[in-house]
This record gives structure tokens, sequence and C-alpha cells, in this order.
């Protein structure tokens, strides 16, 4: 059989283990037995409960936001042909955030599919204004992108914590759905985002043979005969769906959509038709495991997996950062 | 004649805009709660006035207007230099890390000490902005710095400074964090005289260092090869220009907070009005710089009183469409 689909079965199963180890970890340890018997029979006990109502949403939460973080990175890295290229270096989880923050200031913390919209638009107008302010005076470079992009995402940060200083209720709401946190997921939300989600990653691997083709360049994508406009216009509606869906669950979670991509590419090589999948199953795996220690690290609170994530992100950003610059 | 034009142009830019600060500063100190009449206003700054408006102009208005002044000059200066040293338009203190090292330090100092005396917030401040622009600087250097990989390793600073504040904001309780979220949005609010005298030397000294500073800001401009090539010490002129910088933006942001997007406008729209040579460019940034600032804060007061908006969240709100306004305008490739 071919190595690279033993990988991607062997990391499906990791995630499961991941899945399972989710559930079954937290200040409250629950047997597997237990967590099976909470969806068999029933009996309404706590910590059937804790098992139904808290830990299998957010450890399915994790699953599915890392793996959409892990495939739009690589989309974005591919399209971009820019290393450092991560949807949150890109503006679009801040730019899902302010549409976010906006719309629910305006209408209040429902789970309306309202703020779902706002996510999506926002996630798809702040990655469009990045790639168009990077490609200012004539051709995208990758320090023109990686700078508007920047700037872009301190504009954006800028203007939701403006809107949040106003108003101290939705500070505190806000704040740690802001600092990309899996707890108080609400899962009506998760129920209404998944088909969003579920659509991007469908889309970004059918897509990959082309968005490997784009990984080549422009030009020689041309030459091979793709369609290179309607097909980046394509791979920015799968990030749309990707991180606008993210973004609305749990936040922006940082780091995620940067790195995996790279451990990806070190484990299959260049090819983008492995790296997708391989980025989905890899961030799903990454962000359990983030969100697993976040609720060990300090021991009389829970800090946000995007704090966890951050912690391990930021330096290899950094490190990323002087390499390119050679 | 073409040059004699150039050079009147450049006088009478830079005069429009004084005026232009002188008539923001009047405005800003006539308009408020208790409004104040423009002749009484000029009389009480020099303490010629009617002694019922003393107070509000001496005590209130007209330091705090400076203070916001200064802080302008300070943001755009350091903006315009550091756009200078990368080459590079989108460069500015906020997007780089020099902001978010003073961020990090001083969300430390008001959620996790807060019984640190407020005095000590500017220090505390200056001291982040120099800790992350070192860190940029030694991280960056490879045989040599690359104002390429000064850029994206301070973009990656400001990414862990974020993450950082990101954690103490998510951790403590609801009020110091609404404090310390009030000093990232950088405000002019209840400045007085004790912000102005310490501020006003950095710039007194700073300033007329950058224009000494400008030919060799020039000559790097050319770029690292040409630069060496018309014999300049690179790595000294680099490393002097961005401790100018650094310290200009530091003391500003100590003072203010981190208002955004000053160190990006100031300097595009002096390349607007009188062009790239960086002596007039440097010293019509650090008006207009001024002027946005000084305005935003008066903006913030008036707009709907008695809230007072934040001076940065104004500059963030016309950052927007600054922006987009760069886009359209730039829409074709440039030459």
């Amino acid at each position: 059989m071919n190595i690279r689909l033993t990988g991607i079965l062997l990391g499906i199963l990791l995630v499961f283990a991941g899945l399972a180890a989710s559930i079954a970890f937290g200040k409250s340890m629950i047997a597997m037995g237990t967590v099976f018997d909470a969806f068999t029979s029933y009996d309404g006990s706590r910590e059937h409960l804790i098992v139904r109502t808290v830990r299998v949403p957010r450890a399915l939460m994790a699953m599915m936001v890392g793996a959409c973080l892990g495939a739009a990175g690589s989309v974005l890295q591919a399209v971009t042909r820019n290393p450092l290229a991560g949807p949150e270096m890109l503006g679009s989880s801040n730019g899902a955030a302010l549409l976010l923050v906006i719309s629910m200031f305006l209408f209040g913390y429902t789970s309306s599919m309202l703020h779902i919209w706002a996510a999506l638009i926002g996630a798809g107008l702040a990655s469009l204004a990045v790639f168009m302010l990077g490609s200012l005076g004539g051709g995208m470079t990758s320090i023109k992108l990686i700078l508007a992009g920047a700037t872009v995402n301190l504009l954006l940060g800028s203007l939701v914590q403006g809107i949040l200083i106003f108003s101290e209720q939705s500070l505190d709401e806000m704040r740690f759905w802001l600092a990309g946190s899996l707890t108080g997921g609400s899962l009506a939300m998760f129920v209404k985002v998944l088909p969003f989600m579920l659509a991007g990653l469908a889309g970004a691997l059918v897509m990959s043979k082309q968005i490997n083709l784009l990984s080549l360049g422009d030009e020689v994508a041309q030459n091979l005969g793709l369609k290179v406009g309607f097909y980046k216009a394509m791979a920015l509606l799968a990030i749309m769906c990707l991180m606008g869906g993210a973004v609305a669950i749990a936040g922006p979670i940082g780091f995620v959509g940067l790195a995996v991509p790279h451990l990806a590419r070190f484990l299959v090589g260049v090819d983008y038709r492995w790296i997708i999948p391989y980025a989905a199953v890899l961030g799903a795996g990454l962000l359990l495991l983030a969100d697993i220690c976040a609720r060990f690290i300090l021991p009389d609170q829970e800090i946000s997996a995007g704090v966890v994530t951050a912690l391990v992100g930021a330096p290899f950003l950094i490190y990323l950062a002087q390499r390119k610059g050679e | 004649m073409l040059r004699s034009l150039l050079r009147e142009r450049w006088i009478a830019v830079v005069v429009l805009l004084l005026a232009a600060n002188a008539a923001i500063l009047l405005l800003s100190i006539m308009i408020g709660e208790f409004p104040i009449p423009a002749a009484e206003a000029w009389k009480s700054v020099f303490g010629l006035g009617d002694p019922a408006y003393h107070f509000v102009v001496n005590e209130l208005r007209f330091p705090r207007s400076l203070v916001a002044f200064l802080v302008g000059c300070g943001l755009a200066l350091s903006g315009a230099i550091l756009q200078g040293l990368t080459r590079n338009p989108l460069a500015a203190p906020g997007v780089v890390g020099i902001n978010g090292g003073a961020a990090a330090f001083a969300v430390t100092a008001i959620v996790v000490f807060p019984a640190m005396p407020i005095a000590w917030l500017p220090f505390t401040a200056f001291a982040g902005a120099l800790a992350a622009a070192a860190l940029t600087y030694v991280l960056a250097w490879r045989r040599g710095s690359s104002p390429m990989r000064m850029l994206l390793v301070g973009i990656g600073i400001a990414a862990s400074t974020s993450a950082y504040i990101t954690f103490w904001v998510t951790s403590r309780d609801i009020q110091s964090v609404k404090q310390a979220m009030l000093w990232l949005m950088g405000s002019t609010y209840g400045r007085t005289w004790e912000h102005f005298w310490p501020l006003l030397p950095w710039l007194l000294v700073l300033y007329p260092a950058s224009l000494a500073m400008a030919r060799r800001l020039d000559v790097l401009k050319l770029g690292d090869e040409l630069a060496i090539g018309l014999g300049s010490a690179v790595e000294r002129s680099r490393g002097l220009l961005l401790l100018i910088c650094v310290s200009l933006s530091g003391a500003a942001v100590a003072m203010a907070g981190t208002i955004g997007f000053v160190g990006l406008m100031g300097p595009h729209i002096a390349r607007q009005l009188v062009g790239e040579s960086s002596a007039r460019l440097l010293t019509v940034s650090a008006l207009a710089g001024g002027l946005i600032v000084m305005s935003a804060d008066l903006l913030g007061r008036a707009i709907a009183p008695p809230i007072e908006v934040p001076a940065g969240i104004i500059t963030a709100a016309i950052g927007a469409p600054y922006l987009i306004y760069l886009l359209y305008r730039n829409r074709k490739p440039a030459k």
C-alpha cells in the first residue's frame, strides 16, 4: 500500500485517539466505559451530563476547527507561494472576528445565521483586501503581502478593541472568544457552521490538483491550461468558508494555519494533493492536543487553546521569518 | 527656476501645516463641555485672560493638545524613518512590534502589578519598546542586518506580543482588563504638563538628530549595495537611525498608549506633498502626524459628549478608509 495513504490513515486514527482523550481528560477524569454509557444507556448522572453537553461537543469543535485551519493555511501558502502566509497572518481571522463582533454588538449574542454570514464575509473581505494591498505597485512579492497582512490585522484588531471598549459586558463575554477558545462554544452555532466547514474542506480537497498547479506560479499554471483567475477565486471562497466557520466557533486561534502546512510539507514533500489532506488531519490532531494541554498548564484555571498554540507557534514564526530573510 | 519653485512649494507646505496645527490647537482649547470664545482662549494661553478660564485652558486642554501634537510628531517621524530604512511603504512602528513591546510591558504592569504607581507606566512602556526592538535586531542579525529580515522578524515579534497580551486579558478580572484595553487603544485623556515636559526633550533632541541623518537615510534608500558603493557605513547608519526611530515611537507610546496608524499615514501624506527627499519628508511627516493626532483627539472629545472616544479609535477608523484609498490610487501597477 502507498506509504502516504498509510500515513494519513494512521493520522486519522491518532485524531480519533485525541478525540477520546479530549473527552476523557479534564478536571474530572472520566473512564472510557462511562463515555460509551453516556450514549448507549444515558442515566442523567453528572458524569454522563458532562460527557454529552461539554466534552463531546468541545472535542468535535476542536477537531473541526483544527482541520479547517490546517486546510486553509495550506491552500493559502500554495496560492500565495509564500511560506509565511497563514490565514491569521493575512487578515482573515481578524476580518471574521471584526464583522462577527459588530454583528453581535448590534443583534445580540444569539447563534443566529446572521453572525455566521458576518464571519464568512469578514474572512473573505479581509483576505481580498490583503491580496490587493499586497500587490500594490505591481507584483505581489512575499514581503509586501506579509506586511499588508500585518497592517490589515493591526487595523482590524484595533477596530475590534474599539468596539469592545464601549461595552464592558461585551468585553467580558467576548474576550475569551477573542483569545481563541473552545470553552463555551455553542453547540447550536457549531451545527449551523458545520456545513460551511465541510464544504470548505471538500472544496479544498477536490481542488487540490488545481491548487497544486497554482503553487507553481501563475505563468506555469496558465501554460498548463489552468483557468488561473477562476481557481484563485474558488480558493478564496474555500478559505472564506474554512476561516469564517472556524472563527465563528472558536475565535481567532493563531499559528495553527501557519505552522501545520510546514509540518505536512516536512512529512510528504511539496505535492499539495497530499499536503492539504495531511494538513487537515494534523491540524485537527494538534488543536485537540492544544485544547487538552490548555486544561492542565495552569492548575487553578483554564487558559484558552489559542494561547497554547501561540506559545508554540510564535517562536516558530520568528524562526521562519529568520530563514525567509536569507 | 524649477528648483526655486520646488523650494517654495516645500516651504509653503510647512507654513500651511503649521497654520493648520495652530488652528486645530485653538479649536481644541475652545471646544468642549465648557466652551471658550476664541479671543479668551488666546489670552488665557498667555496668562492674560479671564481667570475663570485659566484652569480649563492651562491645566486641561492646552497641555493635553500639546501632548497629542508631540505624540503625533514622534510616531510619524518614527514611521518615516522606518519606511526609509526598510524601503517599504507599509512599515510602521505598530506593525513591526515596537509598539507591541511597549504594550506588552505596559499591560503586564497594569494587570499583574496594579500596585505600581501610574507615573512609572511611561518608563515601563519605553523599556518594552526598546526590548522589542533590540530583540528584533538581534534575531534578524545574520552576518549583517537586512531590512527585510528585520521586518519579518518584527512582524513575528508583534504577533508574539499580541498573543502574550491576549493571555493576560483573558486571565484577569474585568476591571483591570478594561483599564489595560483603554491604554492599548491609545488616548491623550487626562494628559497634562507632567506628560508634556518629559516628552518634549525627546523630540527636541531626536528631531534635529534625524534631520542630521537625513542624507544617510537618503543613501540607504538606494539599497545596501549602492549605499556601500557610495561609501556609506551602512550598518552604523542603520543602527543609529533605528535607535532614533525606536526612541521616538517608544517615548510617544509611553505617554499616550499605542495610537495606531499615525506612523503609517503621516509619512504617506508627507510623501504626497513634498516627495521622497528625507529632510523635507521628515519635517512634513512630523507636522502631519501632529495634526492627525491632535485632530483625532479633538474629534474624539467632540463627537459624542460626554463620552470621550479614545484618539486611537479615531485614527484606526481613519486608517481604514485611508488604506482603501491607497489601494484605489495604486490599483494600476506603478511605472
